[in-house]
C-alpha cells in the first residue's frame, strides 16, 4: 500500500500559506497532475460530439464550410488577391490556425466557470483547467490539417523547404490562445460579462487578421505593426511555409512573437495571482 | 507520535464589499479598465449590504498526530468548511500557515467531476484523476472499485442513465479506493439512504483503523463521537474548545442553549445564498391559534415566514424541515423532496406551511433544523432554528403515555391475537 501512495499524484509535503508578491508556476506540480489535463482534455474531446448526430465530422465541416464561403464571397465575388494561389487553398492554410486560436480561446476562456464544480471542490493546479481546452482544440487542428494535405495535393501544391518551421507558428498560436484564454477565464470567473464579449472578440479578430485577404495589402511601412496582431504572424507563417506566399517572417512576425509572449506572461500572471480567490468568488 | 498537521494561527478573511488589498492595484487597475463597460453593474453587485469584510477563520491552531481521528465541529457559519477548503487547498487562507506532512485527499463531495454523458468506467477513470490517482493506481484498482459500487453490468452505460443509488455508489467507491495518508471528509458525503450511509461510515471507521488521519466535520454527534478521539469545536472562526471529543460534543451542544432565542432574522449561524432566507417560525394548532408545544397525535402546523432579501420572486423552490434529537440524531424528514414536487415559483415574502398529522413523536424535547433549496442550490440552512417540545396528546385515545425509553416513535396500526384453531380455511380437514 505504500508505494501505492507514493506513486501518486501531488507532493507530500505541503506548506500552505497566504501567497503574496511574484508567483510563477510551479512546472514540477504542473508535471505532477499532467495525468489529469490529459484526462479533462480527453473528457472534453469525448462529450462534445457525444449528442450529435454527425460526431466528429464536424470537426472538418466547420473549416470546410468557412473556406467555401470564403471562397465564393471574398474570392470570387470580390476578387480578392491571393498571392498565385488558387483562393480555397489560400484560405483554407490560414483557417485552419485561425480556427485553433478561435476555438481553444473560446473554450478556455469559459473552462472556469464551467468547471466551478471541480474548483470549489478539489485541489489540483488551476492552471490546467484553461489548458485542457487547448490541448483538446489541437486534435481537431489535425484532423483538419489533414484534408488541408489532400487539398494541397489536388492543387498539387508542394510545401516549401520551409515546411519545418510550421511547429513553431503552431506553437505561437498556442502560446498566444492560452495567454489570451488565461486572460479571459480568470475575468470570467469574476465577471461573467465577460463571456458576452467573446463571440464578438473573435469575430472582430478574425477580420483583422489577414484570412480572406493577404497581408500583403497593408502597405509597407504599417506592415510591422501588423504585427500586432499576433495572429497575422501565425497566418503569415502558415502561408510562407507551405504555399511559398507571404513575407518570409521579418519584423511583422518579430512583433508578433513579441506581443505573444508579453500577452502569456501577463496572462499567466495574472491567473496565478487570481486562482487564489477562484473558490470564493466563483 | 509526531505531528502530521500543524495549523498555526490561521484566518481567513472573506471580503463583503468592493474593497481590495493595496497589493493588488496593478491587477485591479488592469481589471477595472477591461471591465469598464460593465463597471456599474459588476460594483452594484458586490456593494452588499455588509460592505466590509468578516473572519471565517481568526486564529486557528491545532496540531493533529499521525493516525488521528479529529472531529471538527461547531454551528453553520462556524467556519467548519472554510477549515476544511484550507486544508485541501481549494482556498488559501489569508494569514497563517499549515504544513501538512503526507498526501492529503479530500472528500467534500462524492462524484466531483462526474460527468452524465460519460459512462461508468469512462467516470471512474476521469474521477479518480481529478481526485488525484494516477492512471496506472485507478486502473489497479479498477475492479475492486467497480464490484464495491455493484455496477458491473452497467460500466459501459452513461452515468446520465444509472439511478441515483447506482450514481451514489460509484462515485463514492471511487472516492473509498483513494488511498492518502491525510483523509479530509465533509459530512455531506453521508448521503443518500440510510444504507448508503451506514456504509460510508463505515468505510470512515476502517480508514481510521488503519491508522490513517482523518479530519472529519459532521453535525452528526453520534457519528463523531464514535469515529473521532478529540473534538475541535469552533465557534464564530475560532477555536472554542480542543480535547477530548465527548467534551467537545458537550460543549458543542451547550451552545445551543442560547442561539435559537435570538430571532431568526437576526441569527448568522446559517448557510447557504442568502437568497431566499427564513425569517420567523411559530408553532400553531390544528385551528390556527399559536401555541409552544406539539400534542402528539394532533396536528402539528410549523409555519415558516421567508423573504427574499432581493425582492424578487424564486423559482423551483424546496423546502425540507429535519427534526432530530437533541443530541443531532436524526428522527425525520419531511418537506418538498421526498414527494416530489417543489414549488414553482414563490412571491418575494410569504411562509411556508408544514402540516404534519397525527404527530408521532413521543413527549420530549428534539430540535428543529430547516432547510431550503433554489434551483438546486442551498438557499438557507438553520440548524436548532428551534426547539421543539411535544407533550402528550393522548395519541392512542387509550390514556397511556409512551415515553422515550419505550419508543421513539408512536405507529398506527393494530395488533391481535388469533387462535390456532381459527386460522384460515385452507387447513385439510
Amino acid at each position: 500500500m505504500v508505494d501505492r501512495v507514493a506513486e501518486a499524484a501531488g507532493p507530500a509535503h505541503v506548506v500552505i500559506r497566504p501567497s503574496t508578491g511574484w508567483t510563477g508556476v510551479s512546472l514540477r506540480d504542473l508535471w505532477a497532475y499532467r495525468e489529469l489535463l490529459y484526462f479533462l482534455a480527453w473528457r472534453d474531446i469525448k462529450v462534445r460530439y457525444k449528442q450529435t448526430a454527425l460526431g466528429v465530422i464536424w470537426v472538418v465541416i466547420q473549416p470546410l464550410f468557412a473556406m467555401l464561403v470564403f471562397s465564393v464571397f471574398f474570392g470570387r465575388l470580390a476578387g480578392m488577391p491571393s498571392d498565385g494561389v488558387p483562393y480555397p487553398v489560400f484560405a483554407f492554410c490560414a483557417l485552419l490556425p485561425w480556427q485553433l486560436f478561435a476555438h481553444a480561446l473560446t473554450e478556455s476562456s469559459a473552462s472556469l466557470v464551467t468547471n466551478q464544480n471541480l474548483i470549489t471542490k478539489v485541489y489540483f493546479p488551476r492552471l490546467i483547467i484553461p489548458l485542457a481546452p487547448v490541448l483538446a482544440s489541437l486534435l481537431d487542428f489535425l484532423i483538419a490539417f489533414g484534408l488541408l494535405l489532400g487539398m494541397l495535393a489536388y492543387y498539387r501544391i508542394t510545401p516549401t523547404l520551409w515546411v519545418w518551421t510550421l511547429p513553431l507558428f503552431l506553437l505561437l498560436a498556442i502560446a498566444l490562445a492560452i495567454g489570451v484564454g488565461l486572460w479571459l477565464a480568470a475575468l470570467n470567473a469574476r465577471y461573467r460579462d465577460v463571456r458576452y464579449t467573446i463571440p464578438f472578440l473573435t469575430q472582430i479578430w478574425l477580420f483583422a487578421t489577414p484570412i480572406a485577404y493577404p497581408s500583403s495589402l497593408v502597405p509597407e511601412p504599417w506592415r510591422a505593426w501588423y504585427g500586432l496582431n499576433p495572429m497575422a504572424g501565425v497566418v503569415d507563417g502558415f502561408r510562407w511555409a507551405l504555399l511559398g506566399t507571404a513575407d518570409a517572417p521579418g519584423g511583422l512576425m518579430a512583433v508578433s512573437a513579441a506581443v505573444t509572449l508579453v500577452i502569456l506572461v501577463s496572462g499567466v500572471h495574472y491567473f496565478r495571482r487570481t486562482e487564489r480567490t477562484f473558490a470564493d468568488t466563483i | 507520535m509526531s505531528a502530521v498537521i500543524r495549523a498555526e494561527r490561521l484566518s481567513k478573511q472573506y471580503r463583503i464589499g468592493a474593497s481590495r488589498t493595496p497589493y493588488e492595484t496593478l491587477r485591479e487597475s488592469l481589471t477595472r479598465a477591461l471591465a469598464a463597460p460593465f463597471r456599474r453593474r459588476s460594483e452594484a453587485s458586490e456593494r452588499g449590504p455588509a460592505s466590509d469584510s468578516f473572519w471565517a477563520l481568526r486564529d486557528v491552531s491545532f496540531e493533529v498526530r499521525q493516525g488521528e481521528a479529529l472531529g471538527v465541529i461547531g454551528r453553520n457559519g462556524a467556519g467548519k468548511s472554510t477549515l476544511l477548503k484550507i486544508l485541501s487547498r481549494i482556498t488559501e487562507p489569508t494569514t497563517g500557515s499549515v504544513v501538512l506532512d503526507g498526501r492529503v485527499g479530500s472528500l467534500l463531495e462524492v462524484g466531483t467531476g462526474f460527468h452524465s454523458e460519460l459512462t461508468g468506467r469512462e467516470n471512474v477513470f476521469l474521477n479518480g484523476a481529478i481526485l488525484g490517482m494516477r492512471k496506472a493506481e485507478i486502473r489497479q484498482k479498477f475492479d475492486e472499485i467497480v464490484s464495491f459500487a455493484e455496477v458491473e453490468r452497467f460500466l459501459d452505460t452513461p452515468v446520465k442513465h444509472y439511478s441515483t443509488g447506482m450514481y451514489l455508489r460509484l462515485a463514492f467507491a471511487v472516492a473509498a479506493h483513494l488511498e492518502p495518508e491525510i483523509v479530509l471528509v465533509d459530512e455531506v458525503l453521508a448521503v443518500g439512504d440510510a444504507a448508503f450511509q451506514k456504509k460510508c461510515l463505515g468505510k470512515m471507521g476502517d480508514i481510521t483503523e488503519q491508522g490513517r488521519t482523518v479530519i472529519f466535520v459532521s453535525h452528526n454527534m453520534g457519528a463523531v463521537a464514535s469515529l473521532c478521539q478529540t473534538g475541535l469545536v469552533l465557534d464564530a472562526g475560532r477555536i472554542g474548545f480542543v480535547g477530548p471529543v465527548t467534551e467537545a460534543v458537550e460543549l458543542y451542544l451547550g451552545q445551543f442553549s442560547g442561539a435559537n432565542e435570538l430571532p431568526l432574522m437576526l441569527r448568522h449561524d446559517r448557510a447557504g445564498t442568502g437568497e431566499v432566507k427564513l425569517t420567523g417560525f411559530r408553532l400553531e394548532s390544528e385551528t390556527g391559534e399559536p401555541v409552544d408545544s406539539i400534542r402528539n397525535g394532533h396536528t402539528a402546523r410549523l409555519v415558516f415566514d421567508y423573504a427574499a432579501p432581493a425582492g424578487r420572486p424564486a423559482r423551483n423552490v424546496e423546502f425540507q424541515i429535519i427534526v432530530r434529537t437533541e443530541s443531532g440524531e436524526l428522527l425525520f424528514q419531511f418537506g418538498t423532496r421526498p414527494i416530489a414536487r417543489n414549488f414553482g415559483e414563490i412571491p418575494s415574502t410569504g411562509r411556508f406551511v408544514c402540516e404534519l398529522e397525527r404527530f408521532p413523536l413521543v413527549p420530549g424535547r428534539y430540535r428543529l433544523d430547516a432547510h431550503l433549496a433554489v434551483d438546486g442550490r442551498m438557499s438557507d440552512y438553520v440548524l436548532w432554528l428551534a426547539p421543539l417540545v411535544v407533550v402528550d396528546g393522548d395519541y392512542y385515545g387509550s390514556g397511556y403515555r409512551v415515553f422515550e425509553r419505550e419508543s421513539r416513535f408512536l405507529l398506527d396500526g393494530r395488533v391481535r391475537c388469533e387462535a390456532a384453531g381459527e386460522a384460515p380455511e385452507h387447513e385439510g380437514r
